[in-house]
């Protein structure tokens, strides 16, 4: 027997993780998926749109609110229980340990909630994983433009060669057993404490 | 002193009465008990009763209430907690928009925060909007398992206005309450401070206080996860000594600046300092543009304000059954007394130069001045206590209260 799809609700703040779950949902079956990202009037659009399932990240601090709304619940219609199965935990700290938390109208069957479920929870997780590499890629960028400042730097006041100011401040590095990063960074930060009127018996 | 073992996860949420879990971290309190706590702020209730079910926080600053509903069952995702201390009384205040004030006022409300008065003037209003067809009134708590929520529903109550019928009730994180009374969204709000102070400098009007309607009224307890209390027991009595430690340093003259100070940094409640020590000085702004002391307002450690009393856990499942959130049986209340542990706290302050009252329980409202009463470790003042309208809280009488309480409005 056909069912009708799944109304799955993704809340979210965050617009570009709201799109990637949106995204995975879609591909994890049958299911008609709205995504909120604005919490304006959040009771009343939950109330219109009538979710099966409802998927919120745990740093939204509406989270009190729709719990408080699901137990007055004179605005639900039907009862919702929060997670696929309560005995399920390590389905539930999986969740959290992605970041999100799951509501599911209450009497839905669980191998109907269940790919949906690991489905949110592994592209949490995804976006995790990306936003953490993001963040690695920038300071990996900050850090060679660093380098950058720092062989500028020595090319002006030694009046080294490029290559010349690479090798000094890789010999450094070696010597002082720091990264050519770190090297760098203490190089630019001298330069301009001094570039601001230090003395070298000043700096400290 | 053995050296510090894994750090204890312990969650906040950016609230005035989170001081002691903080000073205990900052001001060494937790370091001379040999711990290392690691803090995690959260921005829900429902966040943290989460990640102490699932093990992500081994304790918490949580609301009374909230241990009791998890034990209780009440809670999405049951997990047994303990609560062996609080963590303050008294320091939350009802506050309201600046125009609902003023028709409260030509009511017959003062602006002396007296409940009674506050609240007949507020019926008056509900009756007038209801006759003239006018809006319902909308108020925010902060999580339907509060005190807060119990304070303002009983003080409602007390006037003859059902809460959910003649005042809407809608939850909010404390943090917005101010936004969303000034953006007309709500038009009270029952929350801790220091966001009823906050929200009085932008122009709303503090009506009353939590501790004006229970003069002792518990804020936020010590909520800890139950498996790991029993496998750390150890560790468990030395953060209840540091935290005690810390209570008493919160509430300490001399150290208000400074707490003021650390509770207005960004990782805290982020807010203006002078805002913050005002509300740690029990003075709070009055609706006419004055300023009055709250006797009992904000009190860290005085008063036993540390100690898990029984009676106070028993006094929130009466409000649990009340409000129709728990069923009254004898298993459900063995489970709401079972869920606070005077015994844990008695046992981590034995010895200190800490006092710690004799009793578990006290009948609530028997005080009607500072008393001092027996400690092991000296004299401790107590009182006076009790709610506004005079009610007593007996806990040995608890099918009366409830049915007392239960008449409908």
């Amino acid at each position: 027997m056909p069912s009708t799809p799944l109304h799955v609700l993704v809340l979210d703040a965050n617009t570009l993780r709201a799109a990637v779950i949106e995204d995975g949902l879609r591909e994890a079956g049958d299911l008609r998926v709205t995504v909120l990202t604005e919490t304006e009037g959040l009771v009343e659009n939950i109330v219109a749109l009538d979710p099966d399932v409802i998927f919120i990240d745990l740093e939204n601090p509406n989270r009190d609110q729709l719990e408080h709304m699901f137990q007055v619940s004179r605005a639900v219609r039907r009862p919702v229980a929060m997670f696929v199965d309560r005995s399920d935990t390590a389905a539930v700290e999986a969740a959290i340990e992605a970041g999100v938390s799951a509501y599911i109208v209450d009497g839905l069957r669980k191998e109907r909630v269940k790919p949906i479920l690991d489905m949110a929870i592994s592209r949490f997780n995804a976006f995790d994983r990306l936003r953490r590499e993001l963040e690695a890629t920038k300071s990996e960028l900050a850090e060679r433009k660093q380098i950058e400042r720092a062989k500028t730097l020595l090319i002006k006041s030694r009046g080294l060669s490029e290559p010349e100011a690479y090798a000094l401040l890789r010999r450094t590095a070696m010597n002082q057993n720091r990264r050519i990063a770190e090297v760098a960074e203490s190089l630019v930060m001298a330069a301009s404490l001094l570039g601001k009127g230090l003395g070298k018996g000043e700096s400290r | 002193m053995s050296g510090p073992d894994a750090p204890i996860r312990i969650g906040y949420i950016p609230l005035l009465d989170a001081a002691p879990v903080l000073v205990a971290a900052r001001k060494g309190f937790a370091a001379a008990e040999g711990l290392d706590l690691a803090l995690v702020r959260e921005t829900s209730w429902a966040t943290i009763r989460d990640r102490l079910a699932v093990g992500h926080l081994d304790a918490a600053h949580i609301l009374a209430p909230m241990p009791i509903a998890a034990n209780l069952g009440l809670t999405p995702m049951p997990s047994p907690m303990v609560v062996p201390m609080t963590l303050g009384i008294g320091g939350n205040t009802v506050t309201v928009s600046r125009a609902l004030w003023q028709s409260l006022a030509a009511q017959g409300a003062r602006p002396d925060f007296d409940p009674a008065a506050a609240a007949a003037a507020l019926a008056a209003e509900v009756r007038a909007r209801r006759s003239a067809g006018g809006a319902t009134l909308t108020f925010g708590i902060v999580h339907a398992f509060s005190t807060h929520h119990y304070a303002l529903a009983y003080w409602l109550a007390h006037a003859g206005i059902q809460p959910g019928r003649d005042v809407e009730l809608t939850v909010l994180p404390p943090s917005l309450m101010e936004a969303a009374l000034a953006g007309g969204h709500i038009d009270g709000f029952c929350a801790g401070e220091p966001w009823g102070s906050l929200a009085a400098e932008g122009g709303a009007a503090i009506l009353t206080t939590g501790a004006h309607i229970w003069r002792t009224s518990p804020e936020k307890v010590l909520g800890v996860r139950a498996a790991w209390a029993e496998s750390n027991p150890d560790a468990l009595a030395r953060l209840l000594r540091a935290v005690c430690r810390a209570a008493a340093w919160c509430d300490a003259a001399e150290n208000r600046a400074e707490l003021a100070a650390l509770l207005a940094e960004p990782a805290a409640v982020n807010r203006p300092a002078a805002v913050i020590g005002r509300s740690l000085a029990r003075r709070l702004p009055t609706p006419d543009g004055g300023e009055r002391a709250v006797a009992d307002f904000l009190t860290f450690a005085d008063k036993a304000a540390t100690f898990p009393w029984l009676s106070h856990a028993l006094w929130l499942y009466t409000q649990m059954v009340r409000w129709g959130q728990a069923e009254h049986s004898p298993a459900n209340l063995a489970l709401a007394r079972r869920t606070y542990r005077p015994a844990l706290y008695r046992a981590a302050l034995a010895g200190l130069d800490l006092p710690v009252p004799a009793a578990n329980a006290k009948v609530e409202g028997m005080l009607d001045r500072a008393t001092p009463v027996g400690s092991p470790s000296g004299t401790l003042w107590l009182g006076p206590d009790g709610f506004f309208d005079g009610r007593v809280f007996d806990p040995d009488r608890i099918d009366a209260y409830i049915a007392a309480v239960s008449d409908p409005i």
